[in-house]
């Protein structure tokens, strides 16, 4: 099978950048309902709105492989990127997660992310896959960042996660952000 | 259970028979590997017979039941009120008090809402005292389920604590999967006004003491209501036996269709209950001002009902009746011995439940050390093999049990001991692609 590449093994045997560290802007918590799977995912910039930089992106996952393989190639992808290429990655990881195998991905744009190729096929793996990089946004918008200005997809992001958000270290309480629209 | 043990599992020319009638079993699955079901504790697979009698009655029979003058009308009405009386039969009922509904999550909400419905006033107007204050509920009165509940048998009763002011409760488990009755007498006491519970757990497999817990409702003068979705397709059920008040099962789990599930009630109780949905089919006499409704069954079945799916499940009763419900129980239960057994000779799995087949129905849950469940089933299903992998709509009980999840293998009487050689061949890939040592 093509699902369990060697590269997503060893991310999620050995998960980059995990733990949860400070200072951070916002902290999410996103769950997948259908498994149980969590992702708590802070987010540290540099500067101010798309230009800004994405100084730290720490987490913690619970979860299977591919959501914890993927929550790490998230973190290698997008720290000491600006939060506009970051969102570029989001969205060519998105647009091949959602193929159904017929985008391969790019390499430029989703380094080791196209290992995850072979999910696409697999649809119900699709939201493990994404768990992470849809919180990634959701705390990009905690922190302020506009993230619908120039990405050009019209489509929605994971529309069952539940999220707790948390802003800076001031819990705002059982915050439900179902619906992130990314368009 | 003594049925059981004189029971023997089918033979392998029975088993080849059995598996005949269900044409899903021949298929094949990710790229040419013969398709080993395990999951029909989610939802079974449906014989011939079943999907015949459904074509039968759209073929020959199909109209509104309850409505309409002409002959077709009087046959559908005739098929599904003898669905009825069948069902009835298979559960030992009388068939006044079956009704159906869409599912067994409806008719435990049913049963919810008729408690809530019960406080309205005017609701009980002409239902004796005594028997209508067994249904009023408010702040100081208790609800009783248990931690190892399915979810449509948890929030029904957490939203009627809401909406009522009472208090929810619960029977605790013990680290081996059982219900913890230590406590019994102090969870259940004179405030208790129902209690809710399984009659084997949907992930432990774990066949509770329904006459323990009768007992000491009973005693307290508290309702009960038992899920029955997981023992009615595999353990012969008789609802007088069990001394319940209610009890609740789905079709599609017990080889019939989708889409009809039973609500079985006492007559006394059913007929004290107020409606949960209103409409068409569920009255006596509607005026503008108010309207009057129909005696049980009909006036919890508003709407058109699902007749096909009735007959359907009609037509499954009969399947299991002359597969005989003790053997169907013994074959089970050999396969369920052959997987703990299987299982218990890798000490990188973990069974999440009994570990020994004692008042223990076919389903087994387990974990693989240090693999997340979604993985140990995508290298499952890979081999063709299907399980389910999750909570599988019990997450409290997996937060008791300290996992976040699990892989649950579950059988009916299609199965045969090959599928389980078959998952446990499958599941010897995962140490090695996962990195886990064995």
């Amino acid at each position: 099978m093509d699902l369990y590449q060697e590269i997503i093994l060893d991310h999620a045997k050995r998960p980059r950048h995990a733990g949860l560290r400070e200072p951070f802007d916002a902290q999410v918590h996103h769950v997948n309902p259908t498994c149980g799977d969590e992702c708590t995912l802070r987010v540290q910039l540099l500067g101010q709105g798309r230009s800004a930089v994405v100084a730290d992106l720490s987490y913690d996952a619970l979860g299977c492989s591919i959501s914890t393989a993927s929550a790490s190639i998230l973190a290698d992808e997008v720290i000491g990127h600006s939060v506009d290429e970051a969102l570029g990655s989001f969205e060519a990881m998105r647009s091949m997660l959602t193929s159904r195998g017929a985008d391969p991905g790019d390499e430029e744009q989703i380094g080791d992310g196209v290992a995850f190729a072979g999910v696409s096929k697999y649809p119900a793996r699709v939201k493990c896959a994404l768990l992470g990089w849809t919180a990634f946004t959701d705390a990009l918008v905690q922190a302020g960042v506009d993230i619908t200005a120039t990405t050009t997809s019209n489509t929605t992001t994971s529309n069952s996660t539940t999220s707790n958000t948390t802003t800076g270290s001031t819990t705002t309480g059982n915050t439900i952000t179902n619906n992130v629209e990314i368009s | 259970m003594s049925d059981v043990a004189l029971s023997s599992a089918f033979t392998a020319q029975e088993s080849a028979a059995i598996r005949g009638d269900f044409a899903i079993l021949s298929r094949t699955v990710r790229g040419g590997k013969p398709l080993v079901y395990l999951d029909s504790g989610a939802t079974s697979h449906k014989p011939r017979q079943v999907l015949d009698a459904e074509r039968a009655f759209y073929e020959r029979h199909n109209s509104a039941v309850h409505r309409g003058a002409h002959q077709l009308a009087e046959e559908a009405t005739d098929a599904f009120e003898s669905a009825r009386a069948t069902v009835a039969g298979f559960i030992g009922a009388q068939t006044r008090e079956v009704v159906f509904t869409k599912n067994a999550t409806e008719a435990l909400n049913l049963v919810a809402y008729s408690f809530s419905n019960a406080s309205a006033a005017g609701a009980m107007d002409g239902v004796d005292p005594a028997l209508a204050a067994r249904f009023v509920l408010g702040a100081g009165d208790e609800i009783v389920v248990t931690e190892m509940e399915h979810h449509a048998n948890l929030l029904p009763w957490q939203e009627l604590a809401r909406r009522s002011g009472a208090t929810l409760r619960w029977i605790g488990v013990t680290d081996e999967g059982r219900l913890d009755l230590r406590d019994l007498d102090t969870v259940i006491t004179d405030r208790t006004k129902v209690v809710a519970f399984t009659h084997v757990s949907n992930v432990l497999g774990t066949i509770n003491p329904v006459a323990a817990i009768v007992d000491r409702a009973r005693a307290v003068g508290a309702l009960t209501v038992l899920d029955a979705c997981q023992s009615v397709p595999h353990l012969a059920v008789d609802v007088v036996d069990l001394g319940v008040d209610f009890l609740a099962f789905s079709g599609h789990k017990m080889l019939g269709p989708m889409g009809v599930g039973v609500l079985w009630g006492r007559y006394d109780l059913l007929a004290a209950m107020p409606p949960f949905l209103t409409g068409g089919s569920m009255i006596e006499v509607v005026r503008m001002e108010g309207s009057t409704y129909a005696d049980p069954p009909q006036r919890f079945e508003a709407g058109v009902p699902m007749a096909a799916q009735a007959v359907g499940l009609a037509a499954a009763c009969d399947y299991l009746t002359v597969l005989g419900m003790p053997r169907v129980s013994a074959h089970e239960h050999a396969l369920t011995e052959a997987l703990l057994a299987g299982l218990a000779q890798r000490p990188w799995v973990r069974v999440i439940g009994p570990a020994d087949g004692q008042d223990r129905s076919g389903a087994v849950a387990f974990v693989v050390e240090g693999v997340h469940p979604h993985d140990v089933g995508q290298i499952l299903d890979d081999a063709g093999v299907a399980v389910r992998v999750g909570h599988h709509c019990a997450w409290p009980l997996h937060r008791r049990m300290k996992v976040m999840a699990t892989t649950r293998a579950s059988f009916a009487a299609y199965n045969t001991t090959a599928e389980v050689d078959a998952l446990l061949t499958a599941l010897d890939r995962v140490p090695a692609v996962f990195g886990v040592a064995v």
